[in-house]
């Protein structure tokens, strides 16, 4: 039987993959994107297996806004994506180094 | 509670939201830099009209009056103090930016609307009564924050820190929903009360992580060591008005959400949370001290400064009294009187061609060329340091106070050494400006808003200021009872 524990320790899982996709990778800022979608859909996971557990139905609206707020987050980095491309020519991770900090 | 209620009670988010949709219609028909000052002119105007709408709640009220869609939302005399500041802050952010951007080419009315949607978002996180409200109001704001930063699109280092703020954002983002939806999944509720009411007996293992996974998330929106490391660099490379805004208004947004987390949802379980927030002072502290002694960039410098400062706020938190929050709520007013006083001197910082001059060693020996805005940026580094006759002194004062009223000695005095090692750069710069040979560098003509706009901030810091003290500290107070009366 697939019980809540389950669910939360694969959506740990996906968080903690999701985090080290943003650390560990040194290539590409699409790749970080990607990351970032990671980590939303494992607050979603959680959010669902708990609303079903729980028998409350605010959990899973809950998701819906995240999954909207990820769309518009999503639209946001790829524009300035695009705008950092335009000035400098590359996206990789390691060019990212105009200001040091 | 019926919705023309509610309804009311949501009058300036409604005020700006729809204000702002229109503006970007009009901003769409009529493109250039006219239409662009006349939206920043009216979006000023909006701001001023949404602080107007809010002073009244600022004496108090009731909460069940305050409180709107079914316990969602609250517009209570905190929410009220920590939006006067916001709009005051983003409002002054709007005035300075014309000057600015014209001379960048880069003069389009997107600045006032986003600056207004960011404002509108920060409405809602001080009102938020519930995660799901807390993570729209946070969104909003952000958001408009990282568009913000990478504005100036053709500037090398505007779109590396927006990159950065939004990599690192998006990431904070997540860390805090997670926090969320662990909190939710071990007491069952998302509105702050019911989470305080399921928190009563004790706390499970899972909330007591959602709870640091949420402080972590905070802690970045405020920019609080240890997540800190974005500051300096989006500081840097966005725009001088944008820097200014970032520094200002989601300070007070963040540390004011921060505050509603802590003391209403999480307010039974205080020990678990002091013990966190106390580091996360500390450190920021320390770390705003040190990290700021060899910059050579001004905004660098006040980026780190900022960070030293959001350690201060955050020690009234640690102490998790009434006394504390309103040492808090003083501390922040007087902040960003500071902060904006000290980024509008950056900003007058110019050279014969108009360019911005933002390397210290460049304003060696401004008191020659220009006294007024040397005199103005040294009050505000006095201020920082919280040197006595200055206000940046009696900020310091009610938060070392709240601290040893509660117990918390050793902590008020890491905090005032801390702070003598920062009056170390702060006074650095006064020395650079007052007793170097002149670098002849800043002699560009200064705009008229800034000039009105520095002297009215150091008016504000100056020992003036202490006529408010009485004033100041009893709105502060009301303020903070709020988030007593709900625990």
């Amino acid at each position: 039987m697939i019980g809540i524990e389950h669910y939360v320790a694969v959506s740990s899982i996906l968080f903690v993959l999701g985090v080290l996709g943003i650390f560990l990778n040194r290539k590409n800022v699409i790749i970080i994107l990607m990351a970032i979608e990671l980590i939303l859909l494992a607050v979603n996971l959680n959010l669902v297996a708990f609303s079903s557990y729980l028998h409350d139905l605010t959990g899973q609206i809950f998701a819906m806004f995240v999954l909207t707020v990820a769309a518009g987050e999503a639209a946001i980095g790829l524009a300035i994506l695009v705008i950092y491309f335009r000035d400098r020519g590359t996206i990789a991770v390691d060019d990212v180094n105009q200001m040091k900090g | 509670m019926d919705l023309t209620h509610s309804l009311r009670l949501v009058a300036p988010e409604e005020l700006l939201s729809v204000v702002g949709l229109a503006l970007l219609l009009v901003s769409a028909w009529a493109g250039g830099a006219r239409a662009a000052r006349a939206v920043t002119w009216i979006a000023v105007a909006v701001l001023a009209a949404c602080a107007v709408l809010v002073v009244p709640a600022l004496s108090g009220v009731a909460p069940a009056d305050a409180s709107a869609f079914g316990g969602l939302y609250a517009a209570d005399a905190f929410s009220a103090y920590a939006k006067v500041l916001i709009y005051v802050a983003a409002g002054a952010s709007l005035l300075v930016a014309p000057a600015f951007f014209e001379k960048a080419g880069a003069m389009r009315a997107e600045y006032p609307i986003l600056v207004l949607f960011a404002a509108l978002g920060m409405g809602i996180m001080v009102s938020a009564q519930n995660l799901m409200t807390l993570y729209i109001g946070l969104e909003l704001n952000s958001l408009a924050a990282y568009v913000l930063a990478a504005f100036l699109k053709t500037d090398e280092r505007s779109a590396e820190a927006g990159l950065k703020y939004f990599v690192l954002g998006a990431l904070a983002s997540g860390i805090l929903l997670f926090g969320m939806s662990l909190t939710y999944g071990f007491t069952g509720t998302t509105s702050y009360a019911g989470i305080a009411a399921a928190l009563q007996g004790g706390m499970a293992k899972g909330a007591l992580f959602g709870l640091t996974f949420v402080l972590a998330g905070l802690a970045f929106k405020a920019s609080a060591v240890p997540f800190h490391m974005w500051t300096p660099d989006v500081y840097e490379g966005a725009p001088t008005p944008v820097t200014a805004f970032f520094a200002s208004a989601p300070k007070v947004a963040a540390l004011g959400l921060t505050m509603r987390v802590a003391l209403e949802a999480f307010a039974p379980q205080a020990a678990a949370w002091q013990q966190i927030v106390t580091f996360a002072a500390i450190a920021s502290i320390v770390v705003g001290a040190l990290g700021a002694i060899g910059q050579g960039n001004i905004k660098r410098l006040l980026a780190y400064s900022s960070i030293n400062n959001v350690g201060f706020v955050l020690i009234g938190l640690a102490t998790a009294t009434p006394q504390g929050a309103s040492a808090m709520l003083v501390y922040l007013a007087i902040y960003v009187a500071m902060t904006v006083g000290g980024f509008v001197a950056v900003l007058m910082l110019k050279d014969a061609d108009g360019n911005q001059v933002e390397q210290i060693a460049d304003i060696a020996g401004l008191s020659h060329t220009r006294p007024l805005i040397a005199a103005g940026l040294a009050m505000v580094m006095f201020s920082l340091a919280g040197i006595p006759p200055l206000f940046g002194f009696w900020g310091k004062f009610v938060v070392f106070q709240a601290a040893v009223q509660a117990g918390m000695v050793p902590l008020a005095a890491l905090g005032i050494a801390a702070s003598v090692i920062g009056a170390f750069y702060y006074l650095k710069v006064v020395k650079v400006m007052y007793f170097d040979d002149a670098a002849g560098k800043v002699t560009g003509a200064s705009d008229m808003t800034h000039s009105v706009l520095l002297a009215a901030s150091a008016l504000f810091i100056s020992p003036l200021g202490y006529l408010l003290t009485r004033c100041l500290g009893s709105i502060a107070q009301t303020a903070a009872a709020v988030l007593f009366h709900a625990a």
